[in-house]
């Protein structure tokens, strides 16, 4: 069984047909991109396997179980995380409580113990706290640790959001745009990075990207929608010279860059 | 040594005003004014754990208030005093020292019972819902109250005057101010240790952003749920504190939106989400009104003004979203600072 | 109960539901424009019933001396003077308090507050100059009693009920068919297209906060010239259940303000009406915030939007 299966996914706004008839398939360890023009309903569709949206239509399986019409905390809960395309920090709150916090639903205290402050209490945060500073410690953000999230620069708050998304323990992380505003250099070090995680957390990564470099270099599949509709699916060389790809990027840069 | 200083602070704060009351250092007038300090503590505290805290609209504090006010006087009254309605005192006046914190717990927890049914209809839509919704509530508590004739309707509820001389017959003590100190102490433990959890802090993230902490693994609802309920049972102490008074009479009158304002206006005050800013803003508050007294009904013409004057140049209250011993680091010494305990952690 | 009867409480609550109708307008049109719960708007009503309580004695008081005013222009200037004098106030409110928050893009909860302190210190200053005691609203309209079929009521009330119709009908006409009536419209359903479209923002706040201000003030003399009492409170509950029913029609849509403050009216008159029809004694008048109250959370519990809201999604 594989441990992410999207059957038939399909989403209206209203009378707008966002996503339609979407299938994926996902194992352990896979890299996979997700391109498309803009408007196109990649978010749309990050956000129906999160459970921001409850789909019109369709299943998401993880593992075999139905994530349909579960709260997104539970779906999070089972192995799913996400970044956001317009970072998402808790502005006002510090580096580490926007790591620790994410560990919400692997607290085992209860609401008594967070008021008393029992032993009990102190192992576990003294625990959730090391673990996020191993994980700050990883994205070379530990002396931030203190710093409250608005005020780091641009690049350091999308790695923030991974580390976040990396602190709720995921087995899939869904990453939406994470290139976007870097530079070509801070790319470089994206791509490696992600990679990098993919192995020390033995992580499925699926990855929304504009970046045609980032997504050639790194996926193994990619998956091309287009006014919601898969359009293609393949290994990067095959993806490149689909026509109906090409076609549905006429015009757009990003393309041509890659 | 330093672990010691808060306890020293706090016995010598609890010596110095229960002893100060006992020997009558200070009169009754006094004495008055400290009760209601500290019940606005509690009030400020557990308000803003939903209004600065959280960043939700709660505007019916006083509602609560009155539901444990209510609950805890009349559960006081029919135990402990001779009443036309309740009949003689059900159980002998020694029995009240002990059983009186009980009573203010059980009215504390029909406030938080009352929370709930609040908070279920309340947070499943975001915005100005939960403002519009404890506005209502606020009402209608006064006005249910207000239709029970059997504990006075709009005349209000009398007897606890009784409840606390039996006290005072049996052991001489101020025990509404001890239990005042002793509640507005555990206020301030409670949401402090609590909004320095990892757990309650979900509740700032949820402020900052509610979707993003849904969707990082925070259960957002039921977080909601348990701090309005916190919150209001907190309140609800207060309100049994507050009944107990001086007075020994509460009204309908007593909790209506007014009071919620009130409320609203020393969190806002003290600054939204800052604890120190809420104990510093009741305190000076309640003075505040004190020493306006002599306006008469100008005060409330000088109080509003100065409140939209300082909104205009200073917005975010005396602390803003800090504590008191951020802005002045040397105070961690008393107060401690949480991030101590992880200074290993970090290696 | 009678149909005569039954007629009887209609029309008083069509007169009462005029009320909050009107002041519920400027509730919800603020809040259209603004997303701010303008707390002070039940005390705009009060200062509007007191400006044309002022005005009303003041031509009164010249018609007596030297020579007589006709009473229906008496009644005219007190409504027009009112109605502007008490849009000055809501403007004054808006430019001295709420825009300088807005501008610096405070959080909406302090802007609440300010609204909040705005409002006691309206009261507060009307009760510390004019002192606690109730103020008779001069006779702007001769009252005649009219009996028909049983059902009695006076012209006062018709009219009452008549000028909120019309003036209802006016604001739809002005939404639907002015430019800033239409901008008002387009920001209520997109915040962020409207300041692009060209239309000066602060025009079309200015107009809200008059419009809102004028239909205060009418109610307010409309509410003198029925019940012929003012005192400083006046605004106090009636805003709050004009506010609520605002929220019950749909905060932000205007037909939802007229279609909540009848309901309320309708509900609060019937209450009342109701305890007097035998088997039902224990219906006692005092229920009548209770139930009110009640009802109105229980629409809002299974419809959160309102009767006209809409929902509008949040987007991730
Ligand atoms: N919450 C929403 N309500 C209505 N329409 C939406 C919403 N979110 C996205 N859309 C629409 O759905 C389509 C797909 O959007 P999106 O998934 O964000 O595209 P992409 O991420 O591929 O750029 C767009 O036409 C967008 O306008
Ligand atoms: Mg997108």
């Amino acid at each position: 069984m594989p441990m992410l299966q999207i059957k038939h996914l399909t989403h209206y706004f209203g009378g707008l047909r966002a996503v339609y008839d979407f299938n994926l398939e996902m194992e352990q360890g896979d890299l996979v991109g997700l391109i498309g023009p803009n408007g196109a309903g990649k978010t749309t569709i990050f956000n129906l396997v999160t459970g921001a949206y409850r789909p019109t239509e369709g299943e998401v399986l993880l593992d075999g179980e139905n994530l349909v019409g579960m709260r997104p905390h539970e779906i999070t809960t089972r192995g799913i995380a996400r970044t956001f395309q317009t970072i998402r920090l808790w502005n006002e709150l510090s580096v580490l409580d926007n790591i620790c916090i994410a560990r919400a639903s692997r607290i085992q205290y209860g609401l008594v113990d967070s008021i008393l402050h029992g032993k009990r209490y102190w192992d576990e945060e003294r625990q959730i706290k090391r673990r996020a500073f191993d994980l700050l410690a990883m994205f070379g953000l530990d002396k931030e640790a203190h710093e409250a999230a608005k005020n780091l620069p641009y690049g350091e708050q999308r790695k923030v959001e991974i580390a976040r998304a990396l602190a709720t323990e995921p087995r899939l992380l869904l990453l939406d745009e994470p290139a976007a505003g870097m530079n070509p250099g801070e790319i470089s070090d994206l791509m490696e990075f992600i990679q990098q995680i993919r192995r020390d957390f033995n992580l499925a990564i699926w990855i929304i990207e504009h970046q045609m470099r980032v997504i050639m270099n790194i996926c193994e599949r990619i998956k091309v929608v287009d006014f919601g509709e898969t359009i293609a699916y393949g290994t990067p060389e095959e993806i490149r010279n689909n026509p109906r790809v090409i076609e549905a990027y006429l015009g757009e840069e990003a393309f041509d860059a890659a | 040594m330093k672990k010691y200083y808060l306890p020293l602070l706090i016995l010598v704060l609890f010596v110095g005003i229960v002893g100060g009351s006992w020997l009558h250092v200070f009169n009754e007038y006094w004495q008055l004014v400290i009760l209601f300090m500290g019940i606005n503590i509690v009030l400020t505290v557990s308000l803003n754990l939903i209004n600065g805290f959280m960043g939700e609209f709660s505007c019916g504090h006083a509602g609560f208030m009155a539901v444990g006010a209510y609950v805890s006087s009349i559960l006081t009254v029919w135990l402990f005093a001779d009443d036309k309605i309740f009949g003689p005192p059900v159980l002998p006046a020694s029995w009240a020292i002990p059983l009186f914190p009980v009573i203010l717990i059980i009215g504390a927890i029909a406030a938080s019972l009352a929370g709930l049914l609040v908070a279920i209809p309340s947070f499943r839509t975001r915005g100005d819902y939960l403002a519009i919704i404890t506005l209502a509530v606020n009402y209608i508590v006064k006005s249910a109250i207000e239709n029970m004739e059997v504990i006075g309707g709009p005349r209000g509820f009398v007897g606890m005057k009784r409840v606390m001389n039996n006290m005072a017959a049996v052991f001489d003590a101020p025990w509404l101010l001890i239990w005042t100190f002793i509640g507005m102490l555990a206020t301030i433990f409670i949401i402090r240790n609590f909004m320095s959890s990892t757990f309650g802090k979900g509740i700032e993230a949820i402020r900052e952003d509610e979707i993003a902490a849904e969707l990082m693994s925070v259960n957002t609802r039921r977080l909601k749920v348990i701090a309005f309920m916190l919150s209001c049972g907190l309140a609800g102490l207060a309100g049994g504190l507050f009944a107990h008074g001086p007075g020994g009479y509460i009204n309908p009158g007593t909790f209506t939106i007014l009071k919620s304002t009130e409320v609203m206006v020393m969190v806002y005050l003290g600054g939204m989400g800052s604890i120190s800013g809420s104990i510093i803003s009741a305190i000076g508050f309640t003075l505040l009104l004190e020493l306006l007294r002599p306006l008469g009904t100008y005060k409330w013409v000088v109080i509003p003004l100065l409140l939209v004057v300082m909104m205009l140049f200073r917005p975010s209250g005396i602390l803003g979203n800090k504590e008191l011993t951020d802005v002045f680091p040397k105070l961690r010494a008393i107060f401690g600072a949480e991030e101590e305990n992880y200074a290993h952690a970090a290696n | 109960m009678g149909l005569d009867i039954f007629l009887q409480h209609f029309l008083n609550a069509l007169q009462w539901g005029s009320f909050y109708a009107l002041i519920a307008l400027g509730y919800t049109m603020v809040y259209g424009v603004l997303l701010l719960i303008n707390f002070a708007h039940g005390d705009i009503f009060m200062v509007g019933a007191y400006i044309g309580f002022f005005i009303a004695t003041f031509l009164l008081g010249i018609g007596g001396n030297s020579f007589a005013i006709p009473s229906w222009l008496i009644l005219t200037l007190t409504i027009l003077g009112s109605m502007v004098l008490t849009s000055g106030v809501g403007l004054t409110i808006e430019r001295v308090a709420y825009r300088p928050l807005r501008e610096r893009g405070a959080n909406r909860l302090y802007v609440v507050i300010t609204a909040l302190m705005i409002g006691l210190f309206l009261e507060y200053l009307n009760l510390s100059l004019l002192g606690a005691a109730d103020r008779g609203f001069p006779e702007l309209i001769q009252t005649d009693v009219y009996t028909v079929g049983g059902v009695s009521f006076t012209n006062v009330k018709l009219i009452v009920i008549g000028l909120s119709v019309i003036v209802m009908v006016a604001l739809e006409v002005f939404l639907r068919r002015t430019k800033i009536g239409m901008a008002m419209r387009a920001i209520s359903y997109d915040k962020v297209a409207v300041p692009l479209m060209g239309v000066p923002m602060n025009a079309i706040i200015a107009a809200t906060f008059v419009i809102g201000s004028s239909l205060a003030a009418l109610a307010g003399i409309m509410y003198g010239s029925a019940y012929h009492v003012l005192s400083f409170d006046m605004g106090i509950l009636i805003g709050w259940k004009a506010f609520i029913a605002a929220v019950v029609g749909g905060i932000g849509e205007v037909r939802g303000a007229m279609v909540g403050g009848f309901l309320l009216g309708f509900i609060e008159i019937f209450v009342v009406a109701l305890g007097q029809v035998p088997g039902f004694e224990w219906l006692s008048s005092t229920y009548r915030d209770l139930v009110a109250f009640t009802v109105l959370l229980v629409i809002l519990t299974v419809k959160p939007t309102g009767l006209f809201g809409v929902a509008r999604r949040q987007k991730v």
